[in-house]
């Protein structure tokens, strides 16, 4: 019996398409647990989850805190955005002060790429990135996965649309990579300014129409065009963006008949995605939100640290 | 590895059983039966049909899965295995009647209690094994069971499948 090692989900990067698959395959589960009645069970009892955020994000939060709940762990959320680091403390001593209190998982999120990482080397939790800068955000592109593995029977040669700010974007980087680990055709479309120069080097096909890529896609994913992107002239204002890139009834048209609309929200309606669409029958948009839920805690379960990598004794001994 | 029930006495056992709790609960009308996961069931299975031959009528069957509820879930983590639980109607007022191939330490009938309740508030539980192989290590017995037998520590019990019908044996 030897103590297992602490593992981290920092990223897609780095996860098997078996390890992708388990994950799905746990989250299952857990979607059908949050349809009961009681949406708990005891497994994380007496486990500690610490969420910890140095960027303001409602959803991701609530969506993680939702998870540990149900899983009976103890959950508390810290807002650094609003504390510690505006009194002047350090990434490390922050760290430190968190690790002190012996939590067994910790949920970062953190404006600065590769936070989780330098937190992982610092801990003896088990690190979730929550989304981290330009970098990653490993549990928002498995809740899309899993979220079209609702809708489509293979990964196998779906071709997915993501479209929109692409290089400032850790959902589509994170997107692109779990995808084609999965076996889909990634296409990104988006002003040239807004389009990474390595997408190719990602395993995606570029499109500089928005039209051309939408043709015969079964999968379309908006992402959110940010406002401090028009500070920097990125972009000329969101009535340009919207005219070429926001998806509307017409332009939904192109795509395969039974396409499914997604997107990672919070929604600017009326600039990436027109009202019509967000609300319409081929949206999954709330059921992502859904499916988050039970992703994240498909992910807590798995990457609890346990006790002992003891040999699993037989139910009933028998 | 030595045959303890073979499929013909398996078979009497079930029809056995389906009568006392036919006898017991005045018919099966009002009974749920849940199969723990994931060798209860088969059982509950067959004793559904052997219920059904008692009485006309359908028997809803539902099942249990008891990974997230073990006690011993956070130290024998990771256990990916996670089965969907199936409860097909609301269990609120209803007696179910849980069937898992072999009682032992009685752990496995504690989880899937847990999780049942989690569905609702049963009028009754009752228990139902094939085989009770003893050495309990919480207060719980079943109602009904075919076999009871001592086995030596290190022995297993297991109920499988030969053919379509099911055995019980002992193994080291």
């Amino acid at each position: 019996m030897t103590q297992r090692a602490v593992r981290h989900l920092l990223g897609i990067d780095g996860l098997t398409k078996a390890n992708a698959l388990s994950i799905l395959d746990t989250a299952r589960a857990f979607w059908e647990m949050n349809r009961r009645p009681v949406k708990k069970a005891p497994t994380l009892r007496g486990k500690t989850v610490i969420n910890v955020f140095f960027e303001n994000s409602t959803r991701t939060r609530t969506s993680f805190e939702l998870a540990g709940k149900r899983l009976s762990a103890d959950v508390v959320n810290i807002n650094v955005a609003q504390s510690s680091a505006k009194k002047g403390e350090t990434l490390r001593d922050t760290i430190s002060t968190l690790d002190a209190m012996s939590p067994d998982l910790i949920v970062i999120r953190h404006a600065s790429s590769g936070a989780p990482h330098y937190l992982a080397k610092r801990t003896n939790a088990a690190v979730i990135n929550a989304g981290d800068g330009l970098h990653e955000h490993p549990t928002q592109a498995l809740l899309d996965a899993f979220t079209i593995r609702q809708h489509k029977a293979s990964f196998e040669g779906l071709k997915v649309l993501i479209c929109g700010d692409i290089t400032h974007s850790r959902v589509a980087r994170s997107n692109i990579l779990l995808l084609n680990l999965l076996g889909a055709e990634v296409r990104i479309a988006g002003p040239r300014t807004l389009l990474p120069r390595d997408a190719e080097i990602l395993g995606a096909r570029v499109f500089h129409d928005f039209n051309e890529a939408l043709a015969g896609a079964d999968v379309v994913m908006t992402l959110r065009i940010q406002q401090e992107r028009l500070l920097t002239a990125l972009l000329p204002n969101t009535r340009e963006y919207s005219r070429t890139f926001g998806l509307d009834a017409r332009r939904l048209a192109l795509a395969a008949p039974d396409a499914i609309v997604m997107h990672p929200g919070p929604l600017n309606r009326g600039v990436e995605i027109s009202d019509q669409v967000a609300d319409g029958p081929q949206s999954v948009v709330l059921q992502q939100v859904e499916s988050g839920v039970a992703v994240r805690m498909a992910v807590l379960y798995l990457y609890a640290p346990g006790g002992v990598d003891a040999e699993l004794p037989g139910r009933d001994a028998s | 590895m030595r045959v303890l029930l073979d499929a013909a006495s398996l078979k009497r056992g079930l029809t056995r059983v389906a009568g006392q709790i036919a006898e017991r609960h005045h018919g099966s009308s009002g009974l749920v039966l849940v199969g723990i996961r994931r060798g209860g069931v088969p059982v509950a299975e067959r004793l559904r049909a052997c219920l059904e031959r008692i009485e006309p009528g359908e028997v809803p069957m539902g099942t249990v899965d008891i990974t997230l509820y073990r006690d011993d879930a956070a130290s024998a983590l990771p256990n990916p295995l996670i089965g969907a639980s199936q409860i097909p109607v609301p269990l609120d007022g209803r007696h179910v009647l849980l069937v898992d191939d072999v009682v032992g330490t009685g752990r496995t009938v504690r989880a899937a209690l847990d999780a049942l309740l989690d569905y609702g508030r049963p009028r009754s539980v009752e228990l139902m094994a094939v085989v009770d192989r003893g050495g309990r290590e919480l207060p719980i017995q079943p109602d009904y069971c075919i076999q009871a037998v001592r086995v030596e520590a290190g022995e297993r019990v297991d109920v499988m499948l030969e053919g379509s019908d099911l055995i019980a044996v002992v193994s080291r």
